[in-house]
């Protein structure tokens, strides 16, 4: 019998490229939501810069490099993306298995802010939202997960479920801001 | 027309456009107004209710008669202001609300009969008979009265809408706001500035006065061009604000495409058409001018009659002398400068008439002081006044009267969060009150400062305020030169004197009106403007509020500022509600939820059904099948006989961890989920606070301290909410942490006789009755992914839920549809899982519709008597438990007629069918295979003890009317072997 064939959430979407701007699909490894329990945030901490080599991030921020990142991704609750938490995280958090769950993509390009200007009602400016920054905020009608991962670059991540809408909305407003010179 | 070497706008290059199908030349960078005064058309429109001819009285976007339409169809736009519309190749307009022309309307008969339509005319005659009034008056008066239409046709051009931030949002880029932004700019603040005109410089655009030793608009174009080199400025033309909301955001609308020919913002070109914009500033400098206001006097609204100021624009930006002969009527002195400049363009001025006897007099042209303008004559264009002195009347011959009152303060983004403005003595005008919007500050003319150095001055001044609150050092102050008059007015608002002396030109209210209003004792502003319309139009009143007031003041023997204004709202200027929708249209009007099985489903050509935002497959026709039953019957048969796959990933999913997580699920659930098992899996119900069923589902225990709750696809967000107020707010001490894995895992229902022998050989584990049996779960592995196997059913048959990461999802499908297939089963969709699960008389949100008790479902031993629960206290109100409550029970016909439908209301058979007699309604039906006959649930007034008996079902809305013997809601296998064998 034939394996199992897996597939991203934004197959056959993505690349897209508007004016200079691009759109790709991450493909991040694992995702695992992790959620201290009581008490546990200090000790989790420890036991994820000793496992992981990155502290847990603040409200707002993400620790770590590509491939190796920790986002924070709601109330008591990061994001760990890339490689399997180690076993010992457990005995301080709850882990649970997020690699299927979401779209994840990259906008890059010049315009990114003024693209997501068009569908994210936060502040993105470069001085405001740097580098290592990440919100969890609405675009246009999803719930989304934004962080800053370069000067010019956005990883952007909504439900699995929706990643034709994001790929929608997103195309939409490149073209919309390419079509403005 | 055109004065020669006159304007800004020298070597620009010819436009061609039509107006009411004539075709003429404007130049690039016109309005439509300034080029149809170009080329000498001054009837452009009919007013509103006397379809009086109108001509062009502004030059902006206050221009209450120049409103003509552009487009056709979908992008039709009616009421454009032909003073802000750019003009370009090709540009098409028309003039509205005239039939069949603008020159030969015949609805200006209206005009003969104004002495019968003044203000309240509508309240008094039209109020007997009653019902006359929605069938006759009111569709006949909407014909005769009204602007602009729209086409009805669904607008085919893109909107968007946006998001900015800033330290200092400027507001307007005439003398003041440039000067603002300048200093800010320099001092390093991220700035935008905002300007609704399509170029920048505001009244420097307009008057020939100095500025730093040059004309205006180079000291303006020398100030742009600064800011346009530095990063932290953002220059916004086009773009109006049209309101002030909390904590410093304020809305303004983009006209992004409006300027140029309609192929540019269809859908192909991506580029939108208007953009509205959310834009949140730390601080705020309001430099939005001021607004000319007319005089009132009699037949004051004949085309040709404009503001002074517009017609200094005309002349000095556009090069466009609206008259070969003009007169000037004011009572100010900066309106001497029409005649000025008029004159220094090689225009004749018939003379200035000053209501002041101190007016000042010099200059090449004549002024006429202490006289006023009390009439005019001209068919459809001004051909001369008369005016009255202390020599009585006199009349001019004159195609062109420039009129100015003085200055209105353009104050209303001050008055957005509830202040009132002050009325300041001096300068007859409303100003703004300090600190009316927080972090807002006003400079220049709309502050009542109404020279061009006092317009500068307090530009800087502003910007330096917010530089110093936002910890920035103001560059060294670099203020120009520039005129310093003092602002000399003397009131005049309404000339005395019989006739109609217009107010407000949109809505045709005439000083008359307002006087009547207060006569019939609408004396309240307030209640004046609802009486006579007054500032009710589209333009808000902007030319007119204050002049209203001002009559009303002295009809009523108060002072302008006992009086006070009306309110004022957002938005500033019109806004399309294409704009404020924002691009939510077709796809982008809700995010589309699409499931791992989607393309397969596809395929198949499965017709789609909309579940909230999910799309899910209804039912999959096969060759042969012409409608839906078939389908359904066929799908429904096949599970109850071999086996059938169906997607039910859209069901919530909810992981549950933590030492108390137990604890937190007994408090949630109305039955005990502390005691299940690991490897087990239990039916669960959830209250609302009040007693009411929230939802229902299944509690797998995963580990000690792990468990996974199941949800309704319709209340997912509902349950997941409500666990985070339990756990945030009624039990925080709890240690307990939960997350949702919907997404994370598609999962299909394998379900029927054929389903273990399905699973067996797919599955590295073996499926036995021991290793799962009914209500066991466990992990599973399939083709070495790792995955969750629950032995749940939905269909009352021998059935598994099987879910896998869902990356697999789609290619697990196939092999589950392969197997199926193999198995002589097959794919099913909702129309028959829907079927399967009314024959068990399993209840969906069609039955918890809010109002049901655990009890009215038969599920009131599921109520833990051992622990507490939400909704426990409330569930034991005495309503909640009375015996006559209406009952779940299932429904068959029991006569002749078979139909049972969903929404019928249930009677007694021999009672009449009201209201009065209904004992309940059905809430499911279906035609159920297994059992050869229709089939409903429904709820029933004692419904448990009526088993047995014969209600009559009537459906009003389909005519269905039929005899139903009361059942059991178990259908089918009511002792439940085929799931559990």
């Amino acid at each position: 019998m034939a394996d199992l064939i897996a597939k991203s959430p934004c197959d056959g979407l993505l690349p897209v490229t508007v004016g200079g701007m691009k759109l790709t699909e991450e493909h991040p490894g694992q995702m695992w939501s992790i959620a201290p329990f009581k008490g546990q945030q200090k000790a989790l901490d420890e036991a994820l810069q000793a496992a992981h080599g990155m502290g847990l991030p603040s409200v707002n921020r993400a620790t770590g490099k590509a491939g190796n990142r920790a986002l924070w991704f709601g109330r008591d609750m990061i994001l760990l993306i890339g490689p399997e938490p180690d076993r010992r995280l457990a005995d301080h958090a709850a882990l649970t298995d997020q690699s299927d769950a979401w779209a994840v993509v990259k906008l890059e390009g010049e315009r990114g802010e003024d693209v997501l200007a068009r569908l994210v009602p936060v502040d993105l400016r470069p001085q405001v939202f740097k580098r290592g920054h990440t919100l969890r905020t609405e675009l246009k009608h999803m719930m989304a997960s934004i962080t800053r991962i370069g000067a010019q670059s956005f990883q952007i991540m909504v439900f699995r479920s929706m990643a034709r809408t994001l790929v929608h909305d997103l195309k939409t407003a490149m073209e919309a801001v390419a079509a403005r010179g | 027309m055109r004065r020669p070497g006159v304007g800004l706008n020298q070597g620009a290059k010819p436009v061609t456009f039509s107006f009411n199908g004539r075709h003429m030349m404007g130049l690039e960078g016109d309005t439509l107004a300034a080029a149809l005064l170009a080329n000498d058309v001054h009837l452009v429109g009919r007013s509103f209710k006397y379809h009086r001819p109108r001509g062009i009285l502004t030059a902006g976007s206050e221009e209450p008669n120049a409103l003509v339409t552009i487009g056709t169809g979908g992008q039709q736009d009616p009421n454009v202001r032909a003073t802000q519309q750019e003009l370009y190749e090709g540009l098409e307009a028309r003039s509205q609300n005239c039939w069949p022309s603008v020159e030969r309307d015949v609805m200006a008969l209206n005009d003969l009969a104004a002495p019968f339509l003044g203000a309240g005319f509508y309240y008094k005659t039209f109020m007997w008979p009653a019902p006359l009034w929605e069938k006759l008056y009111e569709p006949l008066i909407r014909r005769a009265a009204g602007l602009g239409a729209l086409s009805g046709e669904p607008d085919p051009d893109r909107y968007e809408k946006a998001y900015a931030f800033c330290d200092v949002l400027v507001i307007g880029a005439g003398p003041a706001g440039l000067m603002a932004a300048l200093t800010a700019g320099r001092a390093g603040a991220d700035v935008i500035l905002a300007e609704e005109d399509s170029r920048m410089g505001g009244r420097l655009l307009a008057e020939r006065e100095e500025v730093g030793g040059r004309p205006g608009h180079v000291w303006a174009a020398e100030v742009l061009a600064e800011l346009e080199a530095m990063d932290n400025v953002r220059l916004m033309p086009r773009t109006a604000v049209t309101g002030a909301y909390d904590h410093g955001t304020y809305g303004a609308l983009e006209r992004v495409s409006h300027h140029l020919p309609r192929t540019h913002s269809l859908k192909d070109s991506h580029r939108p058409r208007e953009c509205f914009w959310r834009i949140v500033a730390k601080h705020a400098v309001l430099a939005a001018g001021a607004i000319e206001r007319p005089v009132a006097f009699r037949n004051n609204d004949r085309p040709g009659i404009m503001m002074a100021g517009a017609v200094r624009a005309y002349l000095n930006r556009w090069g466009v002398a609206p008259g070969e002969r003009v007169t000037i009527f004011a009572n100010n002195d900066q309106a001497h400068r029409t005649a000025r400049d008029l004159h220094d363009a090689g225009v004749h001025v018939a003379a200035v008439i000053d209501s002041r006897h101190d007016a000042p007099d010099g200059g090449p042209f004549q002024v006429i002081r202490g006289a006023q303008v009390c009439d005019s004559a001209g068919r459809q264009r001004l051909e001369s006044i008369t005016l009255r002195s202390v020599r009585g009347e006199e009349k001019i011959q004159t195609d062109c009267l420039a009129m100015s009152g003085g200055w209105n303060p353009s104050v209303h983004l001050t008055c957005h969060l509830n202040a009132r403005p002050v009325w300041n003595r001096e300068a007859l005008a409303f100003v703004p009150s300090p600190g009316a919007v927080p972090g807002l500050v006003a400079a220049g003319a709309c502050n009542g400062t109404f020279s061009t150095a006092g317009a500068l001055r307090e530009g800087a001044e502003a910007a330096t305020s917010v530089l110093e609150a936002l910890g920035l050092r103001p560059p060294a102050s670099d203020l120009p030169d520039a005129e310093d008059d003092p602002y000399r007015i003397a009131a005049l608002w309404a000339v005395p004197g019989k006739g109609r002396a217009w107010l407000d030109f949109q809505n045709d209210v005439t000083v008359k009106d307002v006087r009547q209003a207060a006569g019939e004792n609408f004396r309240s502003v307030e209640h004046m403007k609802r009486y006579t319309t007054q500032g009710m139009a589209t333009d808000q009143g902007k030319n007119s509020n204050v002049a209203a007031l001002a009559v009303l003041a002295d009809v009523t023997g108060r002072t302008i500022a006992e009086t006070g204004t009306t309110t004022f709202r957002p938005p500033f200027v019109p806004v399309s509600i294409g704009a404020m929708g924002g691009g939510a249209a077709g796809q982008g009007f809700k995010p589309q939820r699409f499931l791992t099985s989607h393309a397969e489903n596809e395929a198949r050509r499965a017709h789609q059904l909309e579940v909230g935002l999910w799309y899910r497959a209804a039912y999959f026709p096969q060759p042969g099948e012409t409608n839906w039953r078939q389908s359904c019957d066929r799908e429904a048969a096949m599970v109850r006989k071999t086996v059938g796959i169906c997607d039910v990933s859209t069901l919530g999913k909810i992981d549950v961890q933590g030492a108390d997580a137990g604890k937190f699920l007994d408090f949630l659930y109305t039955n005990t989920m502390s005691t299940l098992k690991p490897g087990k899996v239990r039916y669960g119900l959830m209250l609302r606070e009040d007693g009411f069923v929230m939802d229902d589902g299944t509690c797998a225990r995963l580990d000690d301290h792990h468990f996974l709750v199941t949800t309704t696809t319709a209340a997912a967000g509902e349950v997941m909410a409500h666990m985070e107020f339990v756990s945030q707010v009624l039990r925080p001490d709890w240690d307990v942490r939960f997350v949702s894995v919907t997404e994370q895992w598609a999962q299909f229902a394998v379900a029927g006789p054929k389903s273990r022998a399905l699973l067996n050989g797919l599955l590295e584990e073996e499926v036995t009755g021991e290793t799962w049996p009914f209500m066991g779960c466990g992990a599973a592995t399939v083709q070495g992914v790792r995955g969750r196997l629950f032995r749940i059913s939905f269909s009352g048959e021998h059935a598994y839920e099987l879910a896998v990461p869902a990356r697999y999802g789609e290619s697990l499908y196939r092999l589950l549809l392969n197997r199926a297939e193999a198995l002589e089963g097959g794919p099913y969709g909702m129309e028959a899982l829907n079927v399967l699960r009314i024959e068990k008389g399993l209840i969906t949100h069609a039955e918890i519709n809010g109002t049901v008790t655990a009890g009215d479902l038969g599920l009131q031993g599921m109520m833990s008597s051992k622990k507490d629960f939400i909704g426990k206290a409330m569930a034991g109100r005495e309503g909640l438990l009375a015996d006559d409550r209406m009952q779940l029970v299932g429904l068959k016909p029991a006569g002749a007629a078979k139909e049972i439908t969903a929404g019928a209301h249930l009677f007694a058979p021999g009672d009449p069918v009201e209201r009065v007699y209904d004992l309940g309604h059905v809430t499911s039906a279906a035609f159920s295979p297994a059992l050869g006959h229709p089939i409903g649930l429904g709820f029933l007034k004692e419904g448990r003890s009526r088993i047995g008996e014969t209600v009559r079902m009537v459906d009003h809305m389909r005519g269905a009317d039929t005899l139903c013997e009361v059942v059991s809601p178990v259908f089918y296998d009511p002792e439940g072997e085929r799931a559990r064998g």
